[in-house]
């Protein structure tokens, strides 16, 4: 450490294979000892030049514990490395599957937010449903995490973002039905 | 480490670096002594350097108790409670000014001015005068030259506000080695003797902030994992609602409003925060104010207190529910809960911390010193004798810069971990621009009037291209202090580019250094002599009480040999106190207070009886 630029690769700076299953427990232990090791305070009595070095490595060990800590960004961060499109726009399309139920807790939340009591109880029926696909989803999205591991395909990367998609329109969905209960 | 290890010179030796608790009512200085953190003692033997600064007709700046009393004296040259100014401009302490007997110079937008008999002052002019009393009295104490400091913050700071703090460190001619996080330097002085590895929480509720961390422990690790809090909430805000309560009833008795004579507020002030601290013991007591031969007296109870600050408590609720979300933790979760600040002495602060977080708060450190004893750990970590111990904290609040049509586009999100950076590439939008305006400001919402205005900056010398060729990075990178730091480069060049920040609040760079410069042609005077001066400050005191004392009842309690004794302890301390040995002086007004000991006890006693017998409940 502390020659030539920081590794830009947020798996090179924890020093792993880049893989979509991670062990988080081992990343934070990584982080820790690369916090000892790169962290600005450890270099406090050192000069400008190194201390801006630690500064940067820092900023990044940060940067990437923050994404791959989380199976959504870790999975967005390795669509994009790959040439994948994540943008915002791609999380508003509605599943069409879903469409109807949508459509339907859409109108509960409206009525809810006006003070129907009933239409409460709908959206309180609607979020626990919805909540069981996001956690259908979650297990999917560990299946595919597995199997692109095991053999790397464009085609598994294609099917985790259209699932990714799909979580973050439900998530803003549940979101919206969660604060409306509130 | 060997104590005996032999010192081969290859790095320098390393600088004394203290830890401050630059506090809304109160501030520390604390040291790392060979294993723990120790508070560092004034000439009055008290730690504690209330946050209050009087200016006098002529002189220097008087720091500390002295002025504390000067504020009854004085409203009009004496100011308290200056961090509540600190990074901020003339329209955001509208509320405070209503309370505060200060003078806002114009032109006090971007800082705020204090005009003080026909002079002008800045908050960090005011607080590099607190700073500077606190290196002064850590120089005394260690006996060597001390010029780097760790400096504590509410974890809830903006950049503005942390800046001041950094400015105010310039300004006192100590180099701010770093800014720690209030509640993250709390967890790092319970850290020392209590569990490794664990979640514990900070409810930080001091004099004019509030914060509340939540960290993970690990192995000498202290990572923050979300914080929150409210720049504007503290025990200030008990003491304007007591007081208010009390003018009212005044003007109802009196038939005169005195809300407009600032020596009259300063008392009453004294008096209700005396009440105020007198509840969290006490089921009952007594607002007792005299004034210009008129008394005014109003029993309070512990009840009416906390109905009148049920509301504010409750106002600290909601950040700490906001904080264990964002850290992804149940109230079950958390192992351990640390109270820090003087208003947690306050038995409903306790019960509404204790209910949240459904555990027994931990109380064991002085809430008034654990900050500092925090700022030393770090000190200590800086400097080379802390090795096991790292602390990781956050950003409090999200980075973003204004895009079309005001709204906000967030590069950094609030709770990532420090040093954060990000990246955004910016382009032309017409033929031939030479320059992009960039606009940063912080804040959680998304439009740019209801986030804070951080800087602004210019992007110039761009090659002249073609709309939409030009393609400079910039990147932001918040430091370990919390501070933003900006610098750009031209994409296809590679050249960096230069970037002008100029601070939306706050001082130039220009004013900082000029306040330096003022400094030290006033800081030539001998270091001997300051300190022969404040000795025999400490000596008048003393020996004004004893004189006072001496007309109680008590000292005829005394035997004629205790009584000789004083009377000594008196002569020796007059011969000392006019010679320049600083030492001596010291060294006789510690003798006066043993041989006083005796006489202070039994007046002690006969006050303690008295109030026990006005506190008398009727069953």
């Amino acid at each position: 450490m502390f020659s030539g630029p920081p590794p830009s690769d947020y798996f090179a700076i924890f020093g792993i294979e880049k893989k979509l299953a991670l062990d988080v427990e081992d990343l934070q232990r990584r982080f820790y000892a690369n916090s000892r090791e790169w962290h600005p305070d450890r270099h406090a009595r050192a000069g400008a030049a190194q201390l801006a070095y630690a500064e940067a490595a820092s900023a990044m060990l940060n940067d990437a514990w923050r994404v791959l800590r989380d199976p959504v960004a870790r999975a967005e961060y390795v669509l994009k490395g790959e040439g994948f499109n994540i943008s915002e726009q791609r999380g508003r399309d509605v599943p069409p599957e879903l469409l109807e139920e949508v459509f339907d807790l859409n109108m509960a939340l409206e009525e809810a937010r006006n003070g129907d009591a009933a239409a409460k109880a709908e959206v309180a029926i609607a979020l626990a449903k919805f909540e069981r696909i996001l956690s259908e989803i979650d297990s999917a999205r560990d299946g595919i995490f597995v199997a692109y591991d095991a053999a790397p395909s464009r085609e598994a990367l294609g099917e985790l973002r259209s699932l990714l998609n799909r979580r973050k329109y439900l998530q803003n969905l549940v979101r919206d039905a969660r604060a409306a209960l509130v | 480490m060997s104590l005996f290890q032999i010192d081969f010179g290859d790095e320098p030796k390393p600088h004394k670096v203290v830890g401050i608790d630059l506090g809304t009512t109160n501030s520390l200085v604390a040291f790392m002594d060979l294993t723990a953190p120790k508070v560092i003692p004034g000439v009055d033997g008290s730690p504690i350097v209330p946050s209050v600064v009087s200016i006098p007709e002529h002189g220097e700046p008087i720091v500390g108790a002295h002025a504390l009393e000067r504020l009854i004296t004085h409203p009009d040259r004496t100011i308290y409670s200056v961090k509540r100014l600190m990074g901020r401009g003339v329209s955001d302490v509208q509320d405070e000014l209503k309370l505060f007997p200060f003078h806002i110079a114009p032109g006090s937008e971007t800082v705020i001015q204090l005009s003080l008999g026909g002079k002008r002052f800045t908050p960090p002019g005011i607080s590099a005068q607190i700073l500077r009393q606190l290196k002064r009295n850590a120089e005394a104490y260690l006996g060597e030259p001390v010029d780097h400091a760790v400096i504590t913050v509410p974890a809830y700071f903006n950049d503005a506000q942390r800046q001041a703090t950094k400015d105010a460190g310039r300004i006192a001619g100590l180099q701010v080695m770093r800014l720690v996080n209030e509640p993250t330097a709390a967890a790092l002085a319970y850290g020392l003797d209590k569990r490794e590895n664990g979640i514990v929480a900070v409810y930080d509720l001091g004099g004019g902030t509030f914060d509340i961390s939540i960290l993970n422990l690990h192995d000498g690790i202290f990572e923050v994992l979300a914080t929150n809090g409210d720049t504007h909430l503290g025990g200030d805000d008990f003491d304007n609602l007591l007081l208010r309560v009390a003018l009212e009833d005044i003007t109802a008795e009196w038939g005169a409003d005195l809300s407009g004579d600032p020596v009259a507020v300063q008392t009453l002030r004294r008096a209700v925060i005396e009440a105020k601290h007198q509840l969290s013991t006490l089921a009952v007591t007594t607002i007792a104010f005299h004034y210009q031969g008129r008394g005014y007296r109003r029993e309070i109870t512990r009840d009416v207190l906390e109905n009148l600050i049920t509301p504010i408590v409750n106002r600290t609720l909601g950040p700490c529910r906001n904080c264990m979300a964002d850290a992804g933790v149940t109230p079950e979760q958390i192992d351990e809960v640390v109270l820090v600040g003087g208003s947690t002495r306050i038995p409903m602060v306790r019960q509404a911390v204790r209910a949240l977080f459904k555990a027994e708060p931990h109380t064991e450190l002085n809430p008034d010193e654990v900050v500092a004893l925090g700022a030393a750990v770090q000190a200590g970590i800086l400097s080379g004798h802390v090795h096991d111990k790292l602390l990781l904290d956050v950003t409090p609040l999200s980075l973003g810069i204004e895009t079309m049509g005001g709204v906000v586009s967030k590069l950094i999100h609030r709770n990532s971990t420090i040093p954060a950076t990000a990246a955004e590439t910016f382009t032309t939008a017409v033929d031939g621009q030479r320059n992009v305006l960039i606009h940063v400001v912080q804040g959680e919402r998304e439009m740019v009037r209801d986030c804070r205005s951080l800087a602004r900056f210019d992007l110039k010398d761009i090659d002249p291209l073609p709309a939409g060729m030009a393609k400079i990075e910039v990147r932001f990178l918040i430091d370990a202090n919390g501070i933003l730091n900006v610098s750009a480069k031209d994409l296809r060049t590679g050249k960096l580019q230069t970037v002008e920040v100029k601070p939306s609040y706050g001082l130039s760079d220009e004013q900082v250094e000029a306040m330096i410069l003022e400094s030290f042609a006033k800081a030539e005077e001998d270091f001997n002599e300051r300190q022969v001066r404040e000795a025999r400050v400490e000596a008048d005191r003393i020996l004004n009480a004893v004189d006072k004392a001496k007309g109680d009842d008590a000292y005829m309690e005394l035997t004629d040999g205790e009584r000789a004794l004083v009377d000594n302890s008196i002569a020796e301390l007059l011969l000392a106190y006019h010679g320049e040995n600083h030492h001596l002086i010291l060294d006789k007004l510690e003798a006066l207070n043993k041989a006083t000991m005796k006489l202070a006890e039994l007046m002690m006693n006969t006050a303690v009886r008295g109030a026990l017998k006005g506190t008398k409940i009727d069953a």
